[in-house]
């Protein structure tokens, strides 16, 4: 029989161990049906650079970067897809599940009846969002590297690159996912989503858009998250590419204190 | 001896809407503390506060020496909340809802394993340790939910409602796991807006009413107090039974007159039905029972239990 009688202190400090107890209630979960899902997320990127980068790369020819190396269009499309997927990894995760699991399930409630802290479950959530991307993001540089597209020391470089996209987006995903409301708020974000993929300087350069509008695409998340992979990826890397840095790091910092400040009040009324 | 939960004056508002307008109240170690009160009247919210998952807008509250807004993580730990409302992980097993919960402790995996063993032995569930929670019924869920709260051997367990919307035999099997979990020197908190369950578990109780406390006391205290040591409950075939009520004036201590009948708070039962008949009344149904909580509340609040 258990002796409640004499109660023991649980000493447990610190937000790491807490944060990665959220994490850890996310792996008991992994059932057999999570690895469709996880296939699912991994194969799309790749079908887009089969089909857009080699399939429609073979009618575009080469490409100029602004720095006037010229690359082939598989070599300029496939790091914009290895951005893209850190996105959509991570996005999938901090919106729709950790929305479902925040209102529907009350997952969080019974949570926060512990010592675990608004802001721990949302870092614990994200970085299971990262396992997730990280994942994608391997794979997907093993295939660049075999196809030619990028040299091993420069797939190493990018991985940590993508590993602060993911970390950026989540962070930004968790952030809206405490703002809005309802399931059908749901098609905005993803209609946001669709057009960063497409107009984020993914499958053309920024000087194929009008000059008047090159701004708008230059302070976009994604754009920043290609422009500093593709940088790596061609071996084209300069100072902007610290501001790329800066800027998804600001996103984080701002994405997770805003998430965190928003579920304690919605949690802890 | 010190208490492990002490208010003073504590208020919680939500916007215009004041919840609980000042309470004080005083939690002993060992003993089962009760809110009792209808639905609205500032039990959850006080529960909430005390849970550390709510600050409070005004009033002094501590629990186990420390305030629960600095120090919530600290008070937390050593706190099992049985919530109103099951919020059980439905993506986990039976089992998996007790180790992952343990791990939100910091509890290490394998001592977590084995309390959840002992725990679903406790609450009678260790046939269904593997199985999802969505087909347990509802008293396997609050049993559940019961375990879970005690999976980090916590000073306080906090149960709000924990037997609302239970068939009787799922009731009574959750109260003597509660007894029993009195008996080992566990302090309860609890609100119900059951008479039944505060006279089973209660040692000491409030009375909320509005979100202000009308009475403290022993179950029998307040019985003593505020009720008779009898009450007779008649029932006359009639539209109205405040005619009636009229014609039994100076019988009882008390008449109250109820929409399908009439209390007589009485010393001496038997006498009172006596003296009924003497003046000519005829109930259809005449009822001598002892006094019980349920005529405490009525007489404090004014007002039938809102469910």
């Amino acid at each position: 029989m258990v002796t409640f009688v004499l109660p023991r202190l649980v000493s447990f400090e610190g937000m790491g161990r807490r944060s990665a107890s959220v994490t850890e209630r996310n792996l008991a979960t992994l059932r057999s049906a999570y690895w469709i899902v996880m296939v699912s997320g991994f194969l799309e990127p790749v079908l887009y650079l089969f089909s857009i980068g080699i399939g429609v790369g073979g009618l575009v020819g080469d490409i100029a970067l602004p720095g006037g190396e010229v690359v082939g269009y598989a070599e300029f499309v496939a790091p914009a897809m290895l951005a893209a997927s850190a996105m959509t990894g991570a996005l999938s995760e901090t919106t729709f599940n950790f929305f479902g699991k925040m209102k529907f399930m009350r997952l969080y409630e019974g949570i926060l009846a512990t010592p675990v802290r608004p802001i721990e479950i949302a870092l614990g959530e994200l970085a299971w969002a990262m396992v997730r991307g990280v994942l994608y993001s391997a794979a997907f540089l093993v295939i660049m590297v075999l196809l030619d597209l990028t040299t091993w020391p420069r797939a190493l470089a990018m991985f940590p690159a993508t590993i602060l996209v993911g970390f950026a987006f989540g962070g930004l995903g968790m952030a809206v996912s405490t703002l809005i409301r309802s399931w059908q708020d749901f098609d905005l974000i993803a209609a946001g989503q669709f057009a960063l993929f497409l107009f984020s300087g993914t499958f053309v350069p920024l000087t194929a858009y009008p000059e008047a509008l090159r701004w708008l695409v230059e302070i976009t998340p994604l754009y920043r998250s290609v422009h500093l992979i593709r940088g790596l990826s061609t071996g084209t890397t300069g100072w902007a590419q610290l501001i790329d840095v800066a800027y998804l790091l600001i996103l984080l910092a701002a994405g997770l204190a805003v998430a965190g400040r928003r579920m304690t009040r919605l949690l802890c009324k | 001896m010190p208490s492990l939960i002490h208010a003073r004056g504590l208020i919680k508002r939500f916007g215009d809407f004041t919840a609980v307008d000042g309470i004080d109240v005083d939690v002993r170690r060992g003993e089962a503390f009760g809110f009792l009160g209808p639905n609205g009247a500032g039990k959850s919210s006080t529960m909430r506060m005390i849970g550390c998952v709510s600050p409070p807008t005004g009033g002094v509250l501590e629990i186990l020496g420390l305030d629960p807004v600095r120090d919530g993580p600290r008070i937390r730990a050593k706190l099992g909340v049985c919530p109103q409302l099951d919020n059980l992980d439905i993506e986990l097993t039976v089992r998996e809802n007790l180790t992952t919960y343990a791990r939100f402790f910091g509890i290490p995996r394998k001592v977590a394993r084995r309390r959840a063993d002992e725990l679903l032995d406790f609450v009678q569930l260790a046939e269904r340790a593997g199985s999802k929670v969505e087909p347990l019924s509802g008293g396997m869920k609050r049993r559940l939910t019961i375990a879970r709260a005690l999976v980090n051997e916590p000073e306080i367990v906090l149960l709000d409602e924990p037997t609302t919307g239970l068939d009787p035999q799922a009731r009574h099997l959750v109260w003597e796991r509660l007894f029993r979990l009195k008996q080992q020197g566990v302090t309860l908190v609890l609100t119900t807006h059951y008479m039944d369950e505060a006279e089973q578990l209660c040692d000491r109780l409030v009375v909320m009413d509005g979100g202000r406390i009308v009475a403290t006391g022993s179950p029998r205290e307040l019985i003593t107090r505020y009720s008779t040591r009898e009450v007779v409950e008649l029932r006359f075939n009639a539209e109205s039974q405040q005619p009636y009520a009229d014609k039994l004036d100076g019988v009882g201590e008390r008449v109250e007159v109820l929409p399908d009948r009439v209390l007589l708070y009485v010393h001496d039962g038997d006498e009172a039905t006596a003296e009924v008949h003497r003046r000519s009344l005829s109930p259809a149904s005449v009822l001598v029972r002892r006094s019980s909580l349920e005529d405490v509340f009525l007489h404090l609040t004014g007002r039938t239990l809102v469910d």
